[in-house]
């Protein structure tokens, strides 16, 4: 067990290593690090005093070292746009994301995760093949266009909700939050809904598709043929199976609706680290690339550190072979 | 005692097609034939913008500022002539949506292409090398699948930008085409690579070996025809997301250039005009999307539903 | 004679495809009386699983039974709605598979899956149900019982599993286990093991088994009758030291010649030329005709029924003809 970790760590490192080389091949290379440090202001004796600083010259490990160092202190200069540093504003956009991405899950979850069940159950039903098409639908609708149809339905047509931005919110410690106040809520509805369409019909397919194999294993017929309960069949026996896959997907679909956000938060001009991603490509600003990069590097391979471990607590047979296979 | 069998002829491709199981099935399925028929009108549409199109949206010696934003032909104010409607510049909607699908499905077939060729060609590599060239290609495999495909082509893209500022037009295609392209090779390496390792350890590759014939030309021979069945569902099912791709990255500004309007495009510029009322500009483009990747992936649903021996 | 335990009637089974309707099981009868053994032997393919599945009532669709019945006890089991099934299978007749591994759901511990199939059935609390399922456990030769009621499946060898499997079909005491294929899947070394207390356990439980299987070493080990099944029918059935020793269907006479035996003459073993046909190419008249040694004109045109031969029953035109030459 002890060895599993430790390889999933040092796998960890690995790709954390990896991803902060591109980042620094970003920084270096693409225009100039100078600039991508000082912002485009500076003077030429500030430049000067810097390209001194940073020993330009130094060999090419010693000016990577130099780079890990500075991440993991969370300093990537200036933002080449804005002027101001990188580390203040991704640390003010964070929590945007993070409260949209998790309440896209949320609904993607509960809603998914039983539809998958219930279309698994009821197949060839009408109300199966209903889901079926939307998710089908869902999965072919690119998000971005969702964002509208929504915004033209309800913000537009019924002007119910509104279209853009966060609302009002609340701040606690570093944290600002839209959770606690209704005008918060609001504003949080159809880019969350937009959000979660996507991984909503993905985990319907994938729960439902599962659910199919598991209920045509031996076992479910062995235990059909000791005469046991539909009831214990599909809910003790089949959904337990079939969930232990999906939760290593939906974990990693956490990472992917951050990502997605990106798209989600343009739409509705949701003031996240997804704007500020789109708006650094836009204008080439490299150090708010690089940061963002190395961001959600870090968070993905938490989440996916996490997800090993919760896979090895649920599934028993894991326990023994993994780490017998453990090379 | 043995009995002399006359020589059959077997049955050409064509037949062995018409009677064969895929056929039968595509046949039976009303949603299959309706999405194949919708998909070969969107094509046709595409490939034939030129001529079908009843209006250049591009030209602007045609474009008339006084037809800016009319709406579609069945809705009070609007015009005949311009059945969907025009936008802001005067151009009709539906040509632009012609001219649109055509960009949106060359981005999206050229970036499957490409992705097949990168992926069946760094499988049959991982595969047949073995050793530390399948286990470095393995590990990136690792890595770029835990990465959402969109973070990767706006990497690819921004670079892109940002390496060639002022790049000509066919350039940025192309950047944009290998960014795409970039996000779907994993699933085709992983698939030739497993059938190449089964087939690498067969018999007659060794005798191959022996007898001094070139195992990558016997391996070309007998992996590739395995393969084929799995690459081309995958393919169909990229499809789709290849073309949603382009809509997103030229809706977020970061995908074909303003010059070429793929339907993305069409939409993000629509969608400054729907708070005035103008619905259209943006709800046409958006249904044309739609329309293609459904139809493409209830083809790949289908085809994929067929292929399934175990579904039978 | 007393009342069968089993008894199936005529039964059809039928596979509707594309390219017309199959017929796996064709005019099928049989029965097993209480406590008895019965094997059911034939070649891949003859159709003797899809007789287990049909009277356990899990026939796979598109199979159904299209004519038939199948009595248990005098009652039609075929007909019955889904939750009155379901309350028979596991309490009156319960099912052995064919691959223990797969058998058993990985996730769940071995106790627990006993518990909840004596629960399901019998009126027993946890505590009870507990008992019941470490004392079926030691019954199936399983060493630390009590221990290894909390261990998964993946923790047993190939043979424990299948001991794991035999005390669950036997946990709610039914009257007759349908075992298909019970030691296909297990080592040679431990088959004769699983056997012997497959037989054993039956017997003390007042079980009758039906025992399907293509391996005629374990028929002839355990079983009171055999039924030879070929093509979805049955060509011969008799009492096991009959049917191996004095067969009549030429069949089942080159059954019994292509098994080597260690002792006896060292004579050439028979091999019976051809096939089994294919469900959509079963010949006319009687199936085996154009593999028969045998075979004469009225083979070709007539299918014949089971009928009394020597020692056993055979469909077979030749006992007929035998029949009426005395």
């Amino acid at each position: 067990m002890l060895a599993f970790v430790l390889r999933r760590l040092i796998q960890a490192v690995v790709v954390m290593l990896t991803v902060a080389f591109i980042a620094f091949m970003l920084f270096q290379y693409v225009g100039d690090p100078v600039t991508n440090l000082l912002g485009q202001d500076a003077t030429v004796e500030q430049r000067e005093q810097l390209r001194i600083d940073l020993g330009l010259d130094a060999p090419f490990p010693v000016q990577f070292a130099r780079f890990v160092g500075n991440a993991l202190r969370g300093e990537f200069g200036l933002s080449l746009r804005q002027g101001r540093k990188v580390s203040t504003l991704v640390v003010e956009r964070f929590p945007a994301t993070i409260e949209l991405a998790l309440s896209a899950a949320v609904i993607a979850l509960l809603l998914g995760v039983p539809l998958g069940v219930y279309t698994a159950l009821r197949r060839g039903s009408v109300g199966s093949q209903v889901w079926m098409t939307l998710s089908l639908v869902g999965v072919s609708l690119p998000t971005f266009l969702i964002g509208i149809l929504l915004i033209l339905l309800f913000a537009v047509i019924f002007k119910w909700l509104p279209s853009f931005g966060r609302g009002d919110v609340v701040s606690i410690g570093g944290w600002t939050t839209g959770f606690l106040s209704l005008d918060g809520w609001k504003h949080l509805v159809l880019p969350a809904v937009t959000l979660s369409v996507f991984q909503l019909a993905l985990i319907l397919r994938l729960v439902r598709a599962e659910m199919l194999e598991v209920l045509r294993t031996d076992y479910i017929k062995f235990a059909r043929a000791r005469g046991l309960t539909d009831r214990a069949v599909y809910f003790g026996h089949a959904l337990k199976n079939t969930l232990v896959p999906v939760i290593t997907i939906t974990g990693l679909q956490l990472g992917q609706l951050i990502a997605f956000a990106i798209i989600t938060e343009t739409v509705f001009q949701w003031p996240g680290m997804g704007l500020l991603f789109i708006q650094a490509v836009q204008f080439a600003d490299i150090p708010v690339m690089a940061a963002y990069l190395c961001l959600i590097a870090l968070i993905f391979v938490l989440i996916n550190l996490s997800v090993d471990l919760l896979y090895f607590a649920v599934d028993p047979r894991l326990r023994i072979e993994r780490v017998a296979a453990a090379h | 005692m043995s009995t002399v069998l006359a020589p059959v002829k077997a049955p050409s491709r064509w037949a062995r097609l018409a009677d064969s199981d895929l056929w039968y099935s595509f046949r039976h399925s009303p949603t299959a034939i309706v999405a194949a028929l919708i998909a070969l009108l969107c094509v046709v549409c595409a490939v034939f913008a030129h001529w079908i199109a009843p209006h250049n949206p591009f030209d602007l010696a045609t474009l008339d500022l006084l037809d800016a934003r009319l709406p579609p032909a069945w809705v009070e104010g609007g015009s005949s002539k311009y059945l969907l409607g025009t936008d802001d510049q005067g151009r009709d909607i539906l040509s632009a949506l012609m001219y649109g699908s055509r960009i949106s499905l060359f981005v999206g077939l050229a970036s499957v292409a490409l992705s097949m060729l990168i992926g069946v060609g760094l499988g049959l590599l991982s595969g047949f090398a073995g050793g530390s060239v399948d286990a470095f290609i393995m590990r990136v495999c690792d890595v770029m699948l835990s990465f959402p495909s969109i973070l990767v082509a706006l990497l690819i893209d921004g670079l892109g930008r940002a390496l060639f500022p002022n790049a000509h037009e066919s350039l940025a295609f192309s950047v944009l085409v290998f960014a795409i392209a970039l996000t779907g090779w994993v699933q085709y390496a992983r698939t030739v690579r497993g059938s190449t390792m089964v087939e690498r350890n067969k018999e007659y590759v060794q005798a191959a070996r022996v007898i001094g014939v070139a195992p990558l030309r016997v391996m070309f021979r007998h992996v590739l025809p395995n393969v084929l069945g799995p690459v081309l569902v995958l393919a169909t099912i990229q499809i789709a997301g290849a073309i949603i791709t382009e809509a997103t990255l030229s809706f977020l500004g970061v995908g074909v250039p303003p010059t070429s309007p793929s339907l993305g495009t069409l939409i993000r510029i629509g969608q400054d005009f729907l708070f005035s009322g103008e619905w259209w500009i943006t709800v046409f483009p958006g249904l044309m999307l739609v329309l293609i990747a459904l139809s493409v992936n209830l083809l790949g649903d289908w085809l994929r539903d067929a292929l399934n021996p175990r579904l039978r | 004679m007393a009342q069968p335990l089993l008894e199936v009637r005529h039964l059809r089974v039928e596979f509707p495809t594309r390219r017309g309707t199959l017929v796996a099981l064709d005019d099928i009868s049989f029965t097993i009386a209480p406590g008895e053994i019965l094997g059911v032997v034939g070649e891949s393919g003859a159709g003797k699983s899809l007789t287990g599945a049909s009277i356990i009532g899990l026939l796979e669709p598109p199979g159904r039974i299209a004519a038939g019945e199948i009595l248990l006890e005098g009652e039609r089991i075929d007909n019955l709605p889904p939750e009155r099934m379901r309350s028979v299978r596991g309490r009156r007749i319960g099912a052995i598979f064919q691959d223990p591994l797969t058998s058993l759901n990985p996730l769940y511990t071995v106790g627990r899956q006993l518990v909840e199939t004596i629960q399901t059935h019998l009126p027993v609390d946890a505590q009870q149900a507990r008992a019941r399922a470490i004392a079926l456990l030691k019954e199936t030769g399983i060493p630390a019982a009590e221990q290894r009621f909390d261990h998964h499946p993946h923790q047993f060898s190939g043979g424990m599993r299948q001991r794991v499997v035999i005390a669950l079909a036997l946990a709610a005491e039914p009257q007759l286990i349908v075992a298909d294929e019970p030691t296909t899947a297990l080592d040679v070394s431990i088959q004769a093991q699983i056997i012997a207390l497959l037989k054993r356990l039956t017997r003390q439980h007042g079980a009758a088994v039906m025992l399907v299987t293509h391996d005629m070493g374990v028929i002839a080990e355990a079983c009171d009758r055999v039924a030879v099944m070929y093509a979805g029918r049955i060509v011969e059935v008799g009492p096991v030291q009959e049917v191996i020793h004095h067969p009549s269907h030429p069949y089942t006479v080159g059954l019994m010649g292509s098994i080597p035996s260690m002792d006896g003459a060292h004579e050439r073993l028979l091999q019976i030329d051809g096939v089994m046909p294919r469900l959509n190419a079963i010949p006319n008249g009687c199936a085996f005709h154009p593999r028969c040694p045998r075979a004469f004109d009225r083979c070709r045109r007539e299918r014949p029924d089971l009928m009394p031969a020597a020692a056993t029953q055979a469909a077979c035109w030749l006992v007929a003809a035998e029949r009426e030459a005395r």
